[in-house]
């Protein structure tokens, strides 16, 4: 009995062996980095894609494979392109993109897909991402797994401190207002629970940016050679922050890690939390309160960054990968399976058409927060991204958690931001 | 068969390892400082020869000095203290108790667990408000604080990290020592009537010292070498408070891919750690009682 199974198996891997390239003559192979950044079963999502790809074209196999988080994704992404062997297709930051024009590590999308049916397919993405996808007149990245920041808001801890949970607050001073009243002290003047949280570790810049877009200050230029961190407007803004625990006190002193904030808000020791779409899902499967979603209440008007990772296509790979790796890029952006894998993950949909799409519809319905971030993307500012993007985001934010912890003032913390920003940019000016 | 010339046999007993010492350790050192004298090549600008000008730009860098401070502070912070807990532990589950092979585990255990999990876990025992820390000190009615996101309590807090990891490990080397220590000698010190310290201080510890040399060593490697818990609990924040050498080395090369200046600063800490391993060799080892 085991060996007739034996044989029956082996008789199927020979017929599996034979036929398969009957099917696809020669098949080009491409390599895919992908990271994975939020929680959720987001590699088997991509297997998924894969595989279905696959099936809608024999003649291209696609291995994907996961790199780590972003950080460590383009660390790899980087190291085999300098030796020789580049992915043909990788997901990294859209801020990665002056050090891969730097490294000369991409090629333009556009050289790829030229057509005027490309041209318009390009066009279809939303401005707000796109402007961190195109520089010297040309597109390097498509958006894929794109998002921006939000605030979460306690609903159970609104209706406790008298305030209405239908309705967040929607300028800078409605949510001090309602920080103040949502902190709670002790006698002794300890705190049980804070009124907003903004984290302060890793992504500081990121949420910066959304403070200063909204008090109509941008920080660097499109072609990323010039920063404006000392502007009056970005002082001011930085001035607000700090205000949150100094003057307001609504606020915890010194660093805010970007980790446990979402943790702090299940905890409910924290009523408002800035934080990433991409913790949508997380939230909504471990909130045991009612909470809301609402755009970043901004300083003049509304404002915020956007985020997240673009499509590249590696140079040193051959024309035939370049053109496979682009068709896999049409593939996974189709309006059906960009809605799909918005659904699957909380990162916003780069495409007005898969917002329009029967199965985004039916979620929306169910999950109305998910459509915040999409209404946010009007007043949507590409994230800050500059050549020698790591160097330039560090100085600031370096700048920004010594403003935070009380070691500079704002005006001289940006000041140095500036200067340093100045002397590393100062290469690429000319 | 003929005999292999006699010059022959040991360099081929010797090969394996020396092709792998030459292959990663001699080879990369000598390569990394010759990229110090170059610029990072990028893109369309090829590598071109600076000399000393990534040293010249260390000198400047304020970064680099906060790095070298605060990696300093950290060897002379958690070195002692976690040499001095090691001997501690050793005593106690040297002596017979019931139980002590539980307690022997317990204390090894932070050495065997991986030291992302563990900042993981020391992330969320510093957390402001519900850490366990903070639920501690907020049951004794003491004022809440956020140790990692102070620029002053910062690198204590992950002293303590560091010593919880390390302690254990030391003692299982201080456990053995002290079980190569003859019995004859303890009932010597007993019958002369020497107290239990006197018995430590004049008996143990001078027999202890080869020990304590390895321990020491080992440990100041480690304080410039391990880096795991920065990454995960602070990335060198807030502005660079806890930003150690290796960290920052790893940031300019692959964050910033700033690959000739990280070649510098690598050079830099090999000689550092090379200059300790020159004490160790040239002048420890002679004033050290070996049996």
């Amino acid at each position: 009995m085991r060996r007739t199974i034996l044989k029956s198996l082996a008789a199927l891997a020979v017929t599996a062996a034979f036929s398969a390239p009957v099917l696809a003559a020669n098949p080009v192979e491409i390599s895919f980095y992908y990271p994975v950044a939020v929680g959720g079963a987001v590699t088997k999502t991509i297997d998924s894609m894969v595989a279905d790809f696959e099936k809608a074209n024999p003649d291209i196999k696609v291995k994907a494979i996961y790199a780590g988080t972003y950080q460590e994704s383009i660390v790899k992404a980087l190291t085999a392109f300098k030796g020789g062997t580049p992915p043909t297709l990788a997901v990294l930051l859209s801020t990665d993109l002056f050090t891969l024009i730097d490294e000369n590590a991409i090629v333009p999308i556009d050289s790829l897909a030229n057509s005027a049916e490309d041209k318009k397919w390009i066009d279809g993405f939303y401005k707000g991402f796109m402007e961190n996808s195109q520089t010297e007149g040309k597109t390097w990245g498509i958006p894929f797994q794109r998002s921006t920041i939000v605030m979460y808001y306690n609903k159970a801890l609104f209706k406790e401190a008298g305030l209405n949970p239908d309705k967040a607050p929607a300028t800078w001073n409605e949510m001090v207002e309602a920080a103040r009243k949502l902190t709670k002290r002790d006698a002794a003047g300890n705190v049980s629970q804070w009124g907003v949280k903004i984290p302060s570790t890793g992504f500081g810049y990121w949420m910066f940016q959304a403070m200063t877009a909204s008090n109509d200050t941008i920080l660097m230029n499109g072609a990323g050679t010039k920063t404006y961190f000392d502007k009056p407007g970005a002082v001011q803004a930085l001035q607000h922050w700090v205000d949150l625990t100094t003057r307001d006190k609504v606020m915890p002193a010194g660093a805010i890690e970007w980790g446990t904030t979402p943790k702090d808000f299940l905890e409910q020791k924290a009523a408002m939390v800035w934080t990433t779409t991409g913790n949508l899902t997380n939230i909504r499967s471990n909130a045991s309160f009612p909470f809301g979603v609402a755009m970043l209440p901004g300083i003049k008007h509304p404002g915020s960054p956007t985020g997240g990772g673009n499509f590249y296509v590696f140079n040193k790979t051959s024309p035939a990968e370049q053109q496979a790796a682009m068709k896999f890029i049409r593939f996974a952006t189709e309006p059906a399976r960009a809605a799909q894998w918005s659904i699957a993950t909380g990162y916003v949909a780069p495409r007005q058409d898969a917002w329009d799409t029967p199965e985004m519809k039916k979620y929306l319905q169910d999950v109305p927060a998910a459509d915040v971030a999409r209404e946010q993307m009007k007043y949507g500012v590409a994230e800050l991204s500059t050549h020698d993007n790591q160097r330039v985001t560090k100085a600031l934010n370096d700048n920004l958690q010594a403003a935070l912890s009380g070691t500079k003032t704002p005006d001289a913390a940006l000041k140095d931001a500036q200067r340093e920003a100045e002397r590393i940019l100062r290469a690429y000016g000319r | 068969m003929k005999r292999l010339p006699s010059s022959t046999l040991p360099w081929l007993l010797l090969s394996p390892a020396m092709v792998l010492l030459i292959a990663f350790t001699h080879y990369p050192a000598l390569a990394t400082l010759w990229h110090s004298f170059f610029s990072t090549p990028k893109g369309s600008r090829p590598s071109v020869f600076v000399g000393l000008e990534n040293y010249a730009l260390m000198v400047d860098d304020p970064v680099f000095w906060r790095a070298l401070c605060n990696n300093l502070w950290f060897a002379f912070g958690t070195i002692p203290v976690a040499i001095a807990l090691a001997i501690l532990m050793a005593l106690w589950v040297n002596e017979r108790l019931a139980g002590r092979g539980v307690l022997r585990l317990a204390y090894f255990t932070p050495t065997v667990l991986p030291m992302i999990a563990v900042a993981n876990i020391w992330l969320f025992f510093y957390t402001p408000q519900y850490g366990l820390l903070e639920q501690i000190t907020g049951a004794l009615g003491l004022p809440s604080h956020n140790w990692l996101g102070n620029p002053d309590t910062v690198l204590g807090a992950l002293m303590v990290v560091a010593v919880w990891k390390e302690a254990g490990f030391f003692m299982i080397f201080y456990l053995a020592a002290l079980q190569q220590i003859s019995p004859v000698l303890a009932e010597a010190a007993a019958l002369e009537g020497a107290s239990r310290w006197q018995y430590f201080w004049q008996v143990q510890f001078p027999l202890l010292m080869p020990t304590t040399l390895f321990v020491l060593i080992n440990a100041l490697i480690n304080a410039f070498r391990l880096v795991d818990h920065i990454v995960v609990m602070t990335k060198g924040g807030p502005d660079n408070a806890s930003a150690l050498l290796l960290y920052y080395i790893y940031e300019v090369g692959f964050a910033f891919w700033d690959s000739s200046y990280a070649a510098a600063l690598t050079v830099v800490l090999l000689a550092m750690l090379g200059l300790i391993a020159l004490v160790k060799f040239r002048i420890l080892d002679r004033r050290t009682h070996y049996q």
